[in-house]
């Protein structure tokens, strides 16, 4: 199997996992789901500059150079998507403290955040 | 020289001051949440003044950016000095220092708005605030696809907290939807981004519009794919249909004068894909022509309608008017799916004034729901306000501009969308739905207006308050005057959209001013995957 084979079949299935998790109705595993993507999302970006081996991504002389701007991208896109995964852990914390449920609506369907704070008490 | 040194570096201002200023506003510190503390007060008063003086220096700023556009030059800023595809540029045209107007315009009153009280409700509001101004113009000002979402995401995180702010259950429940909503739209864009790279190996939009025509079949197709996956990234933003539910519940959640603000974010989707779409995937670009074209017409006009829909079946007065956001995004999207400078200019000139009067409205929303007691906002009868007169005119000069009832701008910037349509092939679709968006705003509004200042109950006692303060009312009377001084000032308004429009489809000048003799034509791409070509001459140490 070609590296290309692996590293698309390997960001396909991460990415589906990622949907699959963030159509759940709590909020953890949404924040899971997220985190899945963006790390499909940033292999995909790396993946757009063409998959080199044996190539650094500076010219030294050497036959061949890998392209660098995709891999200055994907620092720039971890970086973001640590700070905004780090926020909506907290958020999500905070939602769960606040209403009582960590459902992403507050609340289950069918009852209200009052009901679940009650059921907890 | 001061003054030279200050011109070379106009353009990056906008960005600069409400960066330094936030972080100014972070060492100043916080009042700790403590509003009636008297050392923690100072500082608030502190905060708030500084704050202010920025967003005033920076509406001096856009304005002075501004006239300099209106001579027709693009103000050009290659940050490092990094010669243009390579490095990091800043463009200023006309159409990016209308937006950065714009967004000076909204952010002064919404801020002295604030002042007058919610910023005391949370924590860390006025650096928030700037750090959201600096994601706004900066995504205004960036020339390149990437920075353009590093300065989403520096306008949305901001954007996340400001949302919050003031906290409460149904305050979290919104804000939960709307990080994790733009999270995923943020995924999106990335794959979007890295798909227009890998195809034509550069991002910014001076070399994109000059590389996306020789993009040839198959691989347009793939291209194609990209332009529409961003289209699904900035329709987010900007609430195109299918797309646009979360935006009543997120800005009728959030606090009044951030929702006023956020009045001014669903424009940056929409500046984005006038910028994308309408430019560089637009009548030049070869196979990848008009990509959006099929789409995004008929969901505007949709979008439009079901806004319009949604501000009917309102039940309280701010979630009316964040539908009333929605249809006037659609309107504004409509006009750009047009692709015509005509209607692009009408598109530019009905966007400002919709962004005043909803930003206005939002404001309002809460002057008047804090004058009925309980019954707050609720679209139901309640005691009497406290100031009738003052408050039912403003709700009726917003009213009538947003419908666009002549002689205010609302009606101004409708005519010339409708004058744009003529000739196109959807010239009825348009006609119908802007007209009877228009009719149907103007009924929701007025049924608001009948039920909040006519359908008095006699049985509870009238608000005793004095009425709002003077700092609230000025804030808010600023926005919906500055909506009917664009009246007065139509005809050099009109003049200066047109001319936007113009420039905006002159591709080859705007490629000529990025890139000069570097780039173009002249420049071979810097992607090593052909490993026979020479080395371009910037490239070695």
């Amino acid at each position: 199997m070609s590296m290309e084979f692996l590293v698309a079949t390997g960001i396909g299935w991460v990415t589906a996992c990622g949907i699959y998790l963030l159509l759940r109705g709590r909020s953890f595993p949404v924040v899971l789901g997220l985190t899945l993507i963006g790390y499909a999302v940033n292999v995909f970006i790396f993946a757009m500059g063409r998959l080199w081996s044996g190539a650094p991504p500076i010219l030294i002389g050497g036959p061949a150079v890998a392209d660098p701007l995709p891999q200055a991208l994907v620092l720039t896109a971890i970086v973001i998507g640590f700070a905004t995964t780090g926020f909506v852990i907290e958020l999500a914390l905070r939602g769960r403290h606040e209403g009582g449920s960590d459902h992403v609506d507050g609340a289950r369907p069918g009852e209200t955040g009052d009901d679940a704070e009650k059921a907890q008490r | 020289m001061p003054g030279d040194l200050f011109s070379t570096h106009l353009a990056v201002l906008p960005v600069l001051l409400p960066a330094f200023t936030a972080f100014a506003l972070l060492l100043i510190g916080d009042h700790g949440g403590d509003a009636q503390g008297s050392h923690g007060h100072r500082r608030l008063r502190w905060a708030r003044a500084i704050g202010i003086a920025s967003a005033a220096l920076g509406l001096v700023l856009a304005a002075r950016l501004a006239l300099q556009a209106d001579h027709g030059a693009l103000e050009v800023y290659r940050v490092g000095d990094w010669p243009a595809p390579f490095g990091i540029v800043l463009v200023v045209d006309r159409l990016s220092a209308l937006m950065l107007l714009l967004s000076g315009c909204v952010a002064l009153p919404v801020l002295v708005y604030a002042s007058g009280g919610w910023d005391a409700h949370g924590r860390h509001f006025h650096a928030l605030f700037q750090f959201q101004l600096m994601g706004l113009n900066g995504a205004f000002v960036t020339g390149d696809l990437f920075n353009l979402f590093v300065f989403f995401e520096v306008l949305l995180i901001a954007s996340y907290v400001l949302m919050l702010h003031g906290q409460g259950r149904e305050r979290f429940k919104a804000g939960l939807h709307y990080v994790v909503l733009n999270l995923a739209a943020s995924a999106l864009f990335l794959i979007g981004v890295a798909l227009i790279y890998a195809l034509t190996g550069t991002l910014n939009f001076a070399d994109l519009a000059l590389r996306v025509p020789r993009v040839e079949e198959p691989e347009a197709a793939v291209l194609q794919a990209a332009a529409l996956i961003l289209l699904v990234v900035f329709g987010f933003k900007a609430a195109l249909l299918p797309l646009s539910m979360w935006l009543p519940a997120t800005y009728a959640a959030s606090s009044a004068p951030v929702a006023a603000l956020f009045a001014i974010m669903t424009k940056v989707g929409v500046y984005a894909i006038l910028r994308v779409h309408g430019v560089v995937f637009g009548a030049d670009a070869g196979a990848s022509a008009y990509a959006a074209q099929p789409l995004l017409l008929p969901l505007a006009l949709a979008t439009s309608v079901v806004g319009v829909l949604g501000a009917l079946a309102a039940r309280t007065l701010s979630r009316l008017v964040a539908w009333l956001t929605v249809a006037s995004v659609g309107t504004v999207l409509a006009a750009i799916g047009l692709f015509g400078s005509a209607a692009w200019s009408g598109a530019l000139y009905y966007m400002a004034n919709s962004t005043l009067v909803i930003a206005g409205l939002f404001l309002l929303a809460e002057l008047v729901g804090a004058q009925r007691g309980e019954m707050a906002g609720r679209l139901e009868p309640a005691a009497r306000v406290a100031q009738p007169q003052l408050l039912g005119l403003m709700l009726l000069l917003a009213a009538a501009s947003n419908a666009g009832l002549p002689p205010l701008p609302g009606f101004i910037g409708k005519l010339m969308i409708l004058e744009g349509a003529l000739g196109h092939g959807w010239v009825v679709a348009v006609w119908i739905v802007v007209l009877g968006v228009g009719f149907l705003t103007l009924v929701g509004l007025a049924r608001a207006g009948s039920i909040l200042f006519w359908n008095v109950r006699a049985d509870l006692p009238a608000c005793t308050g004095g009425g709002a303060s003077p700092r609230l009312l000025v804030a808010t009377l600023a926005l919906i005057g500055a909506s009917v001084a664009m009246t007065v000032f139509a005809a050099p308004l009109q003049r200066y959209t047109e001319a936007a429009a113009l420039q905006l489809q002159d591709r080859a000048a705007y490629a000529r001013a990025v890139l000069g003799e570097q780039g173009g034509e002249q420049a071979d791409t810097a992607r090593p995957y052909r490993i026979d070509r020479p080395l371009p001459s910037g490239g070695e140490r």
